[in-house]
């Protein structure tokens, strides 16, 4: 027994436990519904899918937050490339939509890799002012208001409808899920990936166009936040302020939870995977337990520091 | 003598870049404020300084050590709904009582008055160091990177703060509030010395700001000694080699532990002063972000190394100034409101842009992969 937990690989423990602690929620959060309600909503399929519903948007802005974590940077710029591919492509409207959308988030990728990977400004400072540009950007375009346009049919048809009972977004997370997948560990892309999170100059040193791929990360990135901007969009049938407010720390969180280190170059897809779901489970037991917002913060807090303690353990500094 | 201010001119560059940025910037705006280089002004821009100055402060010395504490904010807004109970000065003392899962415990009653406040302020900065602490024990005994166990310490501390305070309210004493937030001279007229700031003597500096006075002796009496110290230089040389202050001996633990416990310190301080300003506790999440992002762009600004080692909390405080005199343009060139968030992004990306442009002389590639 003990030696097929030994045999388990450094990025495989995190996935397993990370996927036990999933089942300790649904387990805890049934009895808790039993006891006080008598009945087990937790484990009905409709229930399980609406979750996964909403869990779409934030696992399609962490897979592309992988990306660039897993080359030890990092995107703030999240929350507003979301918000404006949502604003721009409700009030670009027709089938144009989804394309200017996705263009806001690729424009914003390129500068933000362009600053980063040659002007080799911090990412953590450079996507900030990114993001208070585009935030700047969008406050000016839509005079601080919700903008009145809608989403158009296609936006609400991928975001909200269902095909065969499945929502349609979150077959949207899966082909994105599937894409990541391939580009990690078919491509040559995937493995520069990894080697520039772990050393850059010996990547470069070994021929690779570490500047290039940083680029092409952030444009993920980019595109990522943007389509999940333009499915939000077509879920709430409008864009909003602030609207990408609520997905940049879980996304973060949810891809270290999933065992991908922060400093970058080691980590599996579908840790990133199992770390959104266990972070939109936890979130709608704790508000089907009516547990306030200060009581939320506090738990979710917690969780990511245990699990972290558990196996996100860096090793000892000793020379 | 003139080499050698050549020299440290070099060596801190960013500093003095910083100071050289607001000093022309205060200036301007001086010139073109219709009151300005006056008492009134100056305090006004003092009393919305202060907190982020503090925060800057605070946001430094983790990054020194080449970590990152994205709990300031959070600190900040936590120490504020503390405060927001303990300094509203009631004569007789105010009731404390804690609801908690349906139970209603009753704590006492907190002193009222001048001791009151004295251990009201003193019990918020220490909640401001212990969380600080408990930052530091999470990234050092934890081994958790320092942004992600802040991240996650940062969201408890937001819970405390909201569990406090799930609306906006509380009390802080009036005279607090105006002996801090005014001039040297209300001050003394307020806490009676100085016959009432009438004194001769006294009038040639009765128009410095308090919260200027509180920087400058913060800065003077905790962050100066502290740099000094075998734990503050210890935080330097974590931040520029680990492994090499280890091996010479340097007790990098504590150090790490003490940069994260000051960090909490000195947002302690800034949530203290935000809230007797506001005369008000609020949990308020996004100003929590915005105060820590904003801290971060300080530093940066400040001549600090987000890759740690080299840089100053002194740094830190300019590069805070010259974040809020900006703002402060905004009001005097009448920029419309809308635009505002725009600039702000603009001249953030312009500055760190330009201050990179040192890349484009590296001759070694190899060099940029530090």
């Amino acid at each position: 027994m003990s030696s097929a937990s030994l045999s388990l690989s450094r990025d495989d423990r995190p996935i397993l436990i990370a996927a036990l602690f999933i089942l300790v929620i649904l387990v805890a959060g049934t009895v808790y519904t039993f006891a006080r309600f008598g009945s087990a909503p937790l484990l009905s399929p409709t229930y399980l899918l609406q979750q996964l519903q909403i869990g779409a948007f934030l696992g399609i802005v962490a897979a592309g937050m992988m990306m660039v974590i897993l080359i030890a940077q990092i995107d703030l710029s999240v929350p507003w490339t979301l918000a404006a591919a949502a604003m721009m492509a409700t009030s670009i409207g027709g089938p144009l939509a989804i394309p200017v959308g996705l263009g806001v988030g690729l424009l914003v990728g390129l500068v933000n890799g362009i600053g980063i990977a040659y002007l080799r400004v911090p990412s953590m400072i450079f996507t900030l002012g990114v993001n208070a540009v585009m935030r700047g950007l969008m406050v000016a375009h839509t005079g601080g208001y919700a903008p009145q346009t809608g989403a158009t049919d296609l936006m609400r048809m991928l975001a909200g409808d269902r095909t065969l009972g499945i929502p349609n977004a979150v077959f949207v997370w899966i082909a994105m899920s599937v894409l990541v997948t391939i580009i990690l560990q078919r491509t040559t892309l995937g493995r520069y990936v990894y080697a520039i999170g772990n050393k850059e100059a010996a990547a470069y040193l070994a021929g690779v166009d570490t500047r290039r791929i940083t680029v092409i990360c952030f444009v993920l990135c980019g595109l990522a936040a943007a389509l999940a901007g333009v499915l939000l969009a077509g879920y709430s049938t409008k864009a909003y302020q602030g609207m990408g407010d609520a997905y940049l720390l879980p996304s973060i969180a949810a891809v270290v939870i999933g065992g991908t280190n922060i400093l970058g170059g080691r980590g599996r897809y579908l840790g990133t995977l199992i770390g959104v779901v266990l972070i939109v489970l936890l979130n709608s037991v704790l508000s089907i337990m009516d547990m306030p917002e200060a009581g939320r913060q506090v738990i979710y807090g917690l969780v990511i520091i245990f699990m972290l303690l558990v196996y996100g353990r860096g090793e000892r500094v000793t020379s | 003598m003139l080499d050698d201010v050549a020299i440290r001119i070099r060596q801190n560059v960013g500093i003095v870049t910083a100071v050289l940025l607001f000093s022309i910037l205060y200036l301007l705006y001086n010139l073109a404020h219709p009151k300005g280089f006056s008492s009134a002004v100056l305090v006004q821009n003092g009393d919305e300084i202060f907190a982020l100055a503090m925060l800057a402060m605070a946001q430094t010395v983790p990054v020194l050590a080449s970590g990152l504490d994205l709990s300031v904010g959070a600190v900040m807004t936590m120490v504020g709904c503390f405060a927001s109970y303990l300094l509203a000065g009631a004569a007789g003392g105010a009731p404390l009582h804690l609801d908690i899962f349906g139970l209603h415990v009753g704590l006492g009653t907190f002193p009222g008055g001048l001791s009151g406040i004295l251990l009201g302020i003193v019990i918020c900065l220490a909640t401001g160091a212990l969380a600080g602490f408990v930052n530091g024990c999470v990234v050092v005994y934890g081994r958790i990177q320092p942004i992600i166990a802040t991240l996650a310490t940062g969201a408890v501390y937001i819970g405390i703060a909201l569990f406090l305070r799930p609306t906006p309210g509380g009390k802080i004493d009036e005279d607090l509030n105006w002996a801090l937030t005014n001039s040297l001279g209300d001050f003394a007229s307020t806490v009676h010395i100085f016959d009432d700031g009438a004194a001769s003597w006294f009038a040639p500096v009765a128009w410095i700001p308090v919260p200027f006075v509180l920087l400058i002796l913060i800065a003077l009496l905790v962050w100066v000694p502290f740099r000094r110290s075998v734990l503050g230089r210890t935080v330097y040389a974590v931040g520029s080699a680990e492994g090499a202050a280890y091996m010479s001996g340097l007790p990098i633990e504590r150090a790490k532990i003490a940069a994260f416990t000051l960090a909490g310190f000195f947002a302690g301080c800034g949530g203290l002063f935000l809230a007797i300003q506001t005369s008000s506790g609020n949990a308020d999440i996004p100003q929590a972000g915005a105060y820590t992002l904003n801290s971060i762009a300080s530093v940066v600004i400040g001549g600090t190394s987000l890759l740690g080692g080299t840089g100053s909390a002194i740094g830190s405080i300019f590069g805070a100034m010259v974040l809020r005199v900006i703002s402060f343009f905004f009001r005097i060139f009448d920029i419309a409101p809308l635009l505002q968030p725009l600039f702000e992004g603009l001249i953030l990306l312009g500055a760190v842009s330009i201050g990179a442009l040192g890349v484009l002389r590296v001759k070694n590639t190899l060099e940029l992969f530090r």
